[in-house]
């Protein structure tokens, strides 16, 4: 099966190993992988803020980048619901909106695809600890995956799941909000990091690059003794 | 100074003190934790959420879709039952007309129950302007009152922000000296409000649901202080926004419902009470003259415009309950008497932006308060919209975030850009960089580092990984 990838931008420019571990993952499982190098940014960080206009372009490059996949995978639920908004966003007009919902139907989520389309729950993987995972709240809420990365993840030979206390919370991020509301955010993150110190977990995983930028960073600045991955680097491991 | 405004302060000062409230924030998230144990309950018990959501939304937008004939139907049934009813294009219109009524009626005392409404038009101090005293009779909104005034921080509990100790030092003021015992203070309240009922010249209610059919004003409580005021004195009025209609009973109770179960969890509250016009010719108790004040207040101007959905809300005030950015600033950082993701959809647009313009950013567009709405409206889009007017039509976005968004717009446009972009980022960022993370950063990241590092940019991107890695298969 031939796969495109979108890695989105946060991962192309700050979490290299996101992307490669999506890569070998997929190829491990059967897919073929396309990789559009025209491919920028879903333009959800102008989208949110209110600048609509300028982040057209954005979306324009993204639906031409993709015009020719099959299946669109991207590693990050927040992503894959903004290609999932882009039939909204350019609803009546006679150009964009038929190649909008194109786009928008031929796209998945990474987990949401292994378990819906590829049909597997158990990607083969292994890896020791205790992990507790954070339900970013687009891809739960608005995209709608919310079993998929569970079941992958108990699925672990080795890892141990806990569930988060306030899993359904949002951990900060927002986008632009962690730097417009920069201190409410930071309260935000801080409540996030004290509610997964509680579960005892060495590991916190999650789908988004980044609620895991925000979380990993408080993380980090606290010096918590706590591993921050992506469930693709963890459904990588071997 | 109520009406909607409730702070002279900067937004960004309301944060910083609120942030640096530990005892407000400590009340909130165990609220919020009590508030969304016992809602989650009594939704799951009727098996069938989602259809009552769909119900409600259904019966929300009709009215709305209909609201002039349902206007009309509601003030025919209060006269024909002997009522006197009255729209109110503005706030000003609205409290003149009830201080009029007052006026007339020499009133020297006004008990009145809960009502948002009531203090979107500044009542209580136009009222007391004329030398009116005006009590509120809500047990939260009596607390607030005998604190200065002190606006609502909820739009269901408006003294959520208050434990019992602080309860205790206000009622202090008003001769209490007993413990902080809640049922001693409780009696405390009931004696000295009982007083104020039997003397009272008028009484104000709200209106949680005006039936269209019977013109039937519905009043939804939990202190019972709500019957009272509109029992004893002889002259009742009743303030609602205009948009508060069900056609018939059976609505009413759907929407009773999804109100009560919603907003704090209960089945139904203790009291629902239902009043229709004054003191019919066999009745014993009841006022002897009825008013019913239908407020617009700008409320018209949303209806028809994108916004409308906002008009659908039934204050339960379940958005607020789930809302983390509320749970950390709390009610007061808004600025206005409608906190939360309601009140941030709605403060600015029946205040205006030039008040409420950075209520809108007050978000991370969780969607947490759409998910949770009882008549399923889209309160993360609706902020969004906000954001979009904000930027593209009041031109009120600092010129800094302007420029850096049509850089965004040029930049993620066109991958040789963006390439160009990646490959910089990581030499630009590297003075700010240690260990391959920045722990105080420039311009925009300086607020994020403040309390967590932000990764320093690939060295190589995972494009030019992905470049080299199909090279290498390929030769």
């Amino acid at each position: 099966m031939k796969v495109s990838l979108f890695v989105t931008c946060l991962v192309d420019m700050f979490q290299g190993n996101v992307g490669k571990a999506t890569v070998e993952l997929l190829e491990r499982l059967g897919c073929e992988i396309d990789f559009p190098t025209s491919q920028v940014c879903c333009g959800q960080p102008a989208y949110n803020s209110g600048y609509v206009v300028e982040s057209k372009g954005s979306m324009k490059n993204m639906i031409k980048a993709f015009e020719h996949a099959e299946y669109v995978v991207t590693p990050s639920g927040s992503c894959a619901y903004m290609f999932k908004e882009y039939p909204h966003i350019f609803k009546g007009d006679p150009e964009w909106e038929q190649k909008a919902q194109c786009l928008a139907d031929k796209t998945f989520e990474l987990t949401d695809f292994i378990v819906n389309v590829l049909k597997i729950e158990n990607v083969g993987a292994r890896l020791k600890g205790k992990a507790t995972y954070h339900t970013s709240c687009h891809m739960t809420r608005l995209l709608g995956v919310k079993d998929a990365p569970i079941r992958l993840l108990k699925n672990v030979e080795g890892l141990e799941y806990v569930e988060l206390l306030g899993k359904e919370r949002c951990c900060g991020f927002g986008g632009t909000f962690s730097v417009k509301m920069g201190n409410i955010s930071g309260e935000m993150v801080d409540e996030k990091v004290r509610n997964i110190e509680e579960t005892g977990a060495d590991i916190l995983v999650g789908a988004d690059a980044g609620c895991l930028m925000n979380i990993g960073g408080r993380i980090s600045r606290t010096g918590k003794p706590i591993r921050v991955m992506h469930i693709a680097e963890v459904l990588n491991s071997r | 100074m109520m009406a909607m405004k409730t702070s002279d302060e900067q937004f960004k000062e309301r944060v910083e003190k609120n942030l640096n409230d530990s005892f407000m924030r400590g009340a909130i998230s165990a609220a919020q934790a009590r508030f969304q144990t016992r809602r989650q309950a009594r939704v799951e018990e009727l098996g069938n959420w989602e259809e009552w959501r769909a119900h409600g939304e259904e019966i929300r937008k009709h009215v709305l879709e209909n609201l002039d004939a349902y206007l009309y139907e509601l003030s025919e049934n209060v006269e024909k039952r002997g009522g006197h009813v009255f729209f109110a294009k503005t706030k000003e219109e609205a409290s003149d007309y009830i201080k009029n009524i007052a006026t007339q009626k020499q009133a020297k005392k006004i008990v009145k129950s809960k009502s948002m409404v009531t203090e979107e038009i500044n009542l209580n101090a136009e009222l007391e302007e004329i030398g009116c005293k005006v009590v509120e009779t809500d047990l939260a909104e009596f607390i607030l009152q005998l604190n200065d005034h002190e606006p609502p921080s909820h739009i269901i509990v408006p003294s959520l922000h208050k434990n019992r100790r602080q309860i205790r030092e206000i009622f202090a003021k008003a001769g209490y000296d007993k413990s902080e015992q809640p049922e001693e203070m409780a009696l405390f309240a009931r004696k000295t409000l009982r007083q104020e009922y039997l003397t009272a010249d008028i009484g104000i209610t709200g209106c949680n649901f005006a039936i269209a059919e019977s013109g039937t004003v519905t009043l939804v409580t939990n202190e019972g202080n709500a019957d009272l005021v509109s029992a004893l004195p002889k002259t009742q009025i009743v303030v609602m926004g205009m948009e508060r209609i069900v056609p018939t009973f059976e609505e009413m109770e759907v929407l009773v419902s999804l109100l009560t179960r919603s907003s704090v969890g209960q089945r139904l509250t203790s009291y629902v009470t239902l009043l229709t016009g004054p003191k019919g010719e066999y009745e014993t108790d009841g006022p002897e003259e009825f008013h019913l004040v239908i407020v617009d207040n700008g409320r018209s101007k949303i209806l028809g415009s994108e916004f409308q959905p906002i008009l659908q809300c039934i204050r339960c005030a379940a958005c607020v309950n789930v809302c983390p950015v509320y749970r950390h600033v709390g009610g007061h950082t808004y600025g206005s008497i409608y906190s939360g993701p309601i009140g941030a959809v709605l403060s600015p647009l029946l205040g205006g932006y030039e008040d409420f313009k950075e209520l809108p950013y007050a978000s991370s567009l969780c969607g947490a308060c759409t998910e949770v709405c009882p008549v399923k409206i889209p309160l993360h889009q609706l902020l969004h919209l906000h954001r979009q007017k904000i930027v593209e039509q009041e031109g009120k976005a600092p010129i800094s975030e302007r420029l850096i968004m049509k850089a965004f717009g040029l930049g993620a446009s066109s991958s040789p850009l963006f390439n160009v972009a990646a490959k910089v980022a990581s030499p630009i960022m590297s003075p700010f960089a240690r260990d391959d993370k920045i722990t105080s950063g420039p311009g925009p990241l300086k607020a994020w580092t403040e309390v967590r590092d932000f990764p320093a940019p690939n060295k190589e991107s995972f494009r030019h990984w992905m470049k080299q890695r199909q090279k290498g298969e390929k030769s």
